[in-house]
């Protein structure tokens, strides 16, 4: 391993860094990724700017009903939030799937957005969330819907030189249930073959809101749309939810690859889609 | 590459050394201060072999860059004793015999370290979760489960 290593005091002194880089420097936090990536020759940056003392990217905050995470908030933080627990629960699951503890106390929520692995653990959850990422660049800050940021596998809209810097989401309203539900090979330390997160809100005991999202399936992580639309305006119930997990296995384009093979993942999306499901209901009686 | 400077205190002294900034927390401890406890496995954070402290988080040590440990705290295995008085969890560790051929050992104990220091009475389960990122090879992890119970319910392991 040999690059420049430069600390950045500030947002702004990070982003004059990345722009002296020129597009060939990278961003390091946690360094969960990076360096194993770099270790193994993956990549081979000739710089790296850590922005892991940046106080302005860290803190778990709630404005308005909306809830703010810096892009330094880390899983073991996230696990450890009354506030998330209480408002994000979905994401708390997710975040204790991903890694094991050591990992989880380095690796941040920016990073797991960043890599843009259609497997990362925290995707899913903040897709059904309705998060947005908030990024910082020469011109200023931009939001962008999450759903919006991954263009393929480790592909996503950040520009060199810009640097996620906020990651914002309504926290869920008391009516609302969720879930996150991963399959891999092992409890801990595993990456997922396929993982589903799902968001119901309810209103007079019927579904209003639906919103699932499957990773490790497609290229990106990827919303059932048709399985969201069979579950609005209904009453939850065995039926509905079989129903559901049927238009999800549709729904899922997994591939086979070394973890898994593609129908087996399709299959499992949908079964783990109803399980998902059945605590939801279970959890209403 | 030029080397950086870094300043941090290690199992409770107050350290200073030169190193290029591309060499890991692991790399530094083992190759240039000389402690070998933290161990080198797969070296990607998947098997908790040089697991360390960082201001009292568990973490590992091949997944962290020496510059990044500036200013603060990184206790190893060879800080969790008192001179020749050993931590209560080591004493488990002996006593249960919860050491096969002992690669995984430091590891283990760090982990388990951090986990009584946050939750003096965890359940088998939270024991498990605690330790599910150190891999022994010798699957001898009934023994290590089992010396980290008798450790917490010694009521040893209450934080000084």
């Amino acid at each position: 391993m040999q690059f420049e290593y430069t600390k950045a005091a500030s947002i702004e002194e990070a982003l004059d860094l990345l722009a002296a880089g020129g597009g060939e420097a990278k961003v390091i936090a946690g360094g969960t990724d990076l360096l194993v990536n770099i270790q193994e020759g993956l990549e081979s940056p000739p710089a790296l700017i850590d922005i892991g003392g940046i106080a302005d990217l860290k803190g778990i905050e709630e404005k308005d009903g909306i809830i703010e995470l810096g892009s330094l908030v880390t899983h073991a933080e996230v696990l450890g939030s009354e506030l998330l627990r209480e408002k994000a629960p979905v994401l708390v699951s997710a975040c204790s799937e991903v890694g094991a503890v050591q990992i989880r106390y380095r690796a941040t929520i920016g990073g797991n957005i960043a890599t843009a692995s259609p497997s990362g653990d925290t995707v899913p959850a903040f897709y059904v969330l309705g998060a947005r990422v908030a990024i910082r660049g020469g011109e200023g800050e931009r939001e962008i819907a999450i759903e919006d940021f991954f263009t393929g596998v480790k592909r996503t809209v950040l520009e060199p030189g810009e640097l996620i810097v906020k990651i914002r989401f309504p926290g869920m309203p008391e009516s609302a249930r969720s879930f996150f539900k991963k399959l891999g090979q092992r409890k801990a330390l595993a990456i997922a073959k396929v993982s589903v997160a799902g968001y119901l809100d309810f209103k007079d005991g019927l579904v209003e809101e639906a919103r699932i999202a499957l990773g490790a399936v497609a290229t990106t992580v990827i919303r059932a749309e048709k399985a969201e639309e069979a579950l609005k305006g209904k009453e939850l119930s065995d039926e509905v939810i079989e129903e559901a997990g049927r238009l999800t296995t549709e729904a899922s384009k997994a591939i086979t690859d070394i973890r898994s093979n593609a129908e087996y993942r399709d299959e499992m999306a949908g079964l783990l889609l109803t399980r998902g499901l059945k605590d939801i209901l279970k959890s209403l009686i | 590459m030029e080397n950086v400077q870094i300043k941090f205190i290690l199992n409770g002294e107050a350290v200073e050394v030169s190193a290029p900034p591309s060499l890991t927390l692991l790399k530094l401890l083992r190759e240039k201060l000389g402690l070998t406890g933290s161990k080198p496995g797969c070296e990607r954070g998947e098997c908790g072999a040089c697991t360390v402290l960082l201001d009292g988080d568990p973490v590992n040590s091949c997944l962290v860059l020496a510059p990044q440990v500036e200013g603060r705290e990184v206790i190893t295995i060879e800080g969790i004793s008192d001179g020749e008085k050993l931590d209560p969890i080591q004493e488990a560790f002996i006593s249960e015999s919860a050491v096969q051929c002992g690669y995984c050992t430091p590891g283990m104990i760090i982990s388990a370290k951090a986990l009584l220091n946050r939750n003096p009475s965890p359940s088998r389960d939270e024991i498990k979760r605690a330790i599910s990122g150190n891999l022994c090879r010798c699957t001898g992890y009934t023994k290590i489960i089992k010396a980290i119970e008798v450790c917490s319910a010694s009521g040893a392991a209450v934080e000084e």
